[in-house]
């Protein structure tokens, strides 16, 4: 190691981080592949059914064909579009699903970037993933797509300040805005984690970042029955694959984020078991198989009514909320939130 | 030349020229995109001037809501380049004079030293630009923190009592109250004896 460092000189940080960088973005587009694996496979058993099991061992090669076929495929631009921004559109959506891992601590060094205020980074990065969306239903010049577009851009908005408030309940509890912080403000065994004195804001986010990332049952950006697939009604082979690979990225993002703010991150839920990295592994999965569970049990919400959930139901029940923790906070009860 | 201004004139760059193509490109969508990398090219100036705060603000406030809500119009707008640009000529004396203050203020903002201005020192690497904020925010300028809330506040329910139209005869709907209906208001359960093909149907319940 140290060989290395001195053989590279100057260029020595450069390399290591990139290295660090692709450390982190590898085994995610894995686990982006194999969760739209998991994804069929669950939904399949949900509905009696056994999912795809032709490519591979029971289907474990399936996510690689899909890829293959995906990135062989012809990029269709149609004629009416605006070429630059429909190119632009699918890089959009996933440059912030991606940026946002730097500052996600897996450990209590592990960490790519330690920033002071990386809770709000995250906030930051991830509002732009709107913009992939919404440029590419203008750019395609379609009807449908500029419909989901539409859709999509208002729902994500209004979702996010129900998001943020949820957020701030937790940055009060931690006192901090270093996730790596907030994660071990909830030390010692699964009663001091956040989702506890915190529930209300744990459920606003669960149902939050379903409509973050356009997930059913708040899916009406794409939604299929209605306007055919929204706003990638017009993307082709790998163009089509990069909104797929943002969109399955983002759940993981937001998975991993529930994880580190309400469930202890890598912290360990009973004191006499180490914490460790397997630990965050299993609170994401878990969340994101409630992903997968909530698309095969619920179905689609009407426009109105995910407007009304937004803003007359999620944001009240925050900002009470907010008034109860920062009150209890003054007493001697202010404990139960530290 | 040392790595900071490197990327300080690296993203000065970026800035000034999307900030140009913003007031030079002929569609209004393609304008606001340049502002949107505008923006984000002024929150990393902000980041090197150790003001990560404002900086990640400048890009949640302005890049993730402001200007999204700013495209949602302008992508919706039918607007006639050719007759907006017929007006150039008229509204360059105002526009020139406008170009010409806010050059005066920045010489004014960033010659600050001429006048005998000092330049704050650099701060710690452990030194919270985010808690100092917030210290100064909720203590010392409380008042008028909550004045510009206040402010805001009036301007937001002034704005949707402009917008807000009544029109009479309007069908619609309360989702509200569309959500709270059970089975039972909707439903009623009968219970029908075996019938024998051209019978009246008995209704017993």
């Amino acid at each position: 190691m140290d060989q290395i460092q001195t053989l590279l000189g100057p260029a020595w940080l450069p390399v290591w981080t990139l290295v660090k960088i692709m450390v982190i973005v590898l085994p995610l587009l894995i686990g982006v592949a194999y969760l739209t694996y998991a994804e069929r496979k669950i939904i399949g058993y949900m509905q009696i059914r056994i999912g795809p099991n032709r490519v591979g061992p029971k289907g474990w090669l399936q996510p690689i064909a899909d890829a293959l076929k995906l990135m062989f495929k012809e990029i269709v631009i149609p004629t009416g579009a605006s070429k630059s921004v429909f190119i632009l559109a699918p890089v959009l959506a996933l440059a912030p699903a991606l940026a946002a891992w730097a500052v996600i601590p897996f450990g209590d060094t592990l960490v790519l970037a330690d920033l002071d205020a990386s809770l709000l980074y995250v906030m930051a990065i991830t509002s732009m993933g709107v913009y992939g969306v919404i440029l590419a239903g203008w750019a395609s010049n379609s009807k449908y797509a500029f419909l989901g577009a539409m859709r999509s851009a208002a729902q994500i908005v209004s979702y996010e300040i129900a998001m943020g408030f949820a957020l701030v309940g937790v940055l009060m509890a931690a006192q901090s805005l270093n996730l790596g912080d907030i994660v071990r403000a909830q030390q010692g065994g699964f009663w001091h984690w956040y989702f506890l004195p915190l529930f209300p804001m744990f459920l606003v986010y669960l149902i939050a970042i379903l409509a973050e990332t356009n997930r059913s049952p708040f899916d009406v950006a794409e939604g299929e029955s209605e306007i055919v697939a929204g706003f990638h009604v017009d993307y082709s082979g790998m163009a089509f694959a990069v909104f797929f690979l943002a969109e399955y990225a983002n759940m993981i993002l937001v998975s991993a984020m529930t994880s580190l703010m309400f469930l202890g991150g890598w912290l360990s839920p009973v004191p006499f078991l180490p914490d460790g990295l397997f630990w965050l592994l299993a609170k994401t999965s878990f969340i994101l198989f409630l992903f997968l569970w909530f698309r095969a049990t619920f179905p689609r919400y009407r426009y109105d009514q995910i407007m009304r959930l937004g803003w007359k139901v999620l944001i009240p029940v925050t900002l009470v909320w907010l008034l109860v923790e920062g009150a209890v906070m003054q007493t001697s009860l202010g404990r139960f939130f530290h | 030349m040392e790595f900071t201004s490197v990327v300080f004139y690296f993203l000065s760059a970026i800035l000034l020229l999307s900030g140009l193509r913003v007031v030079t490109v002929r569609h209004p969508v393609h304008a606001a995109l340049f502002l949107v990398l505008a923006f984000f090219t002024a929150a990393g100036l902000w980041v090197l001037l150790e003001a990560e705060f404002l900086a990640i603000t400048l890009v949640l406030v302005y890049v993730g809501a402001v200007m999204v809500l700013f495209l949602f119009v302008v992508m919706m707008l039918d607007i006639n380049i050719e007759t907006m640009r017929a007006d150039f000529r008229k509204y360059l004396p105002l526009a020139g004079l406008i170009s010409g203050l806010m050059a005066l203020e920045m010489y004014v903002v960033l010659g600050g030293q001429e006048f005998g201005l000092k330049m704050p020192e650099p701060k710690a690497v452990d030194y919270s630009n985010t808690k100092a904020l917030g210290r100064v925010l909720y203590t010392e300028y409380a008042y008028a923190f909550e004045l510009a809330a206040v402010i805001l506040l009036v301007a937001i329910v002034a704005a949707i009592a402009l917008t807000l139209r009544r029109r009479p005869g309007l069908k619609w709907r309360d989702p509200a109250t569309q959500v709270v209906v059970r089975k039972a208001d909707r439903l009623r359960m009968v219970n029908l004896k075996p019938q024998k093909p051209g019978a009246p149907v008995e209704d017993e319940a």
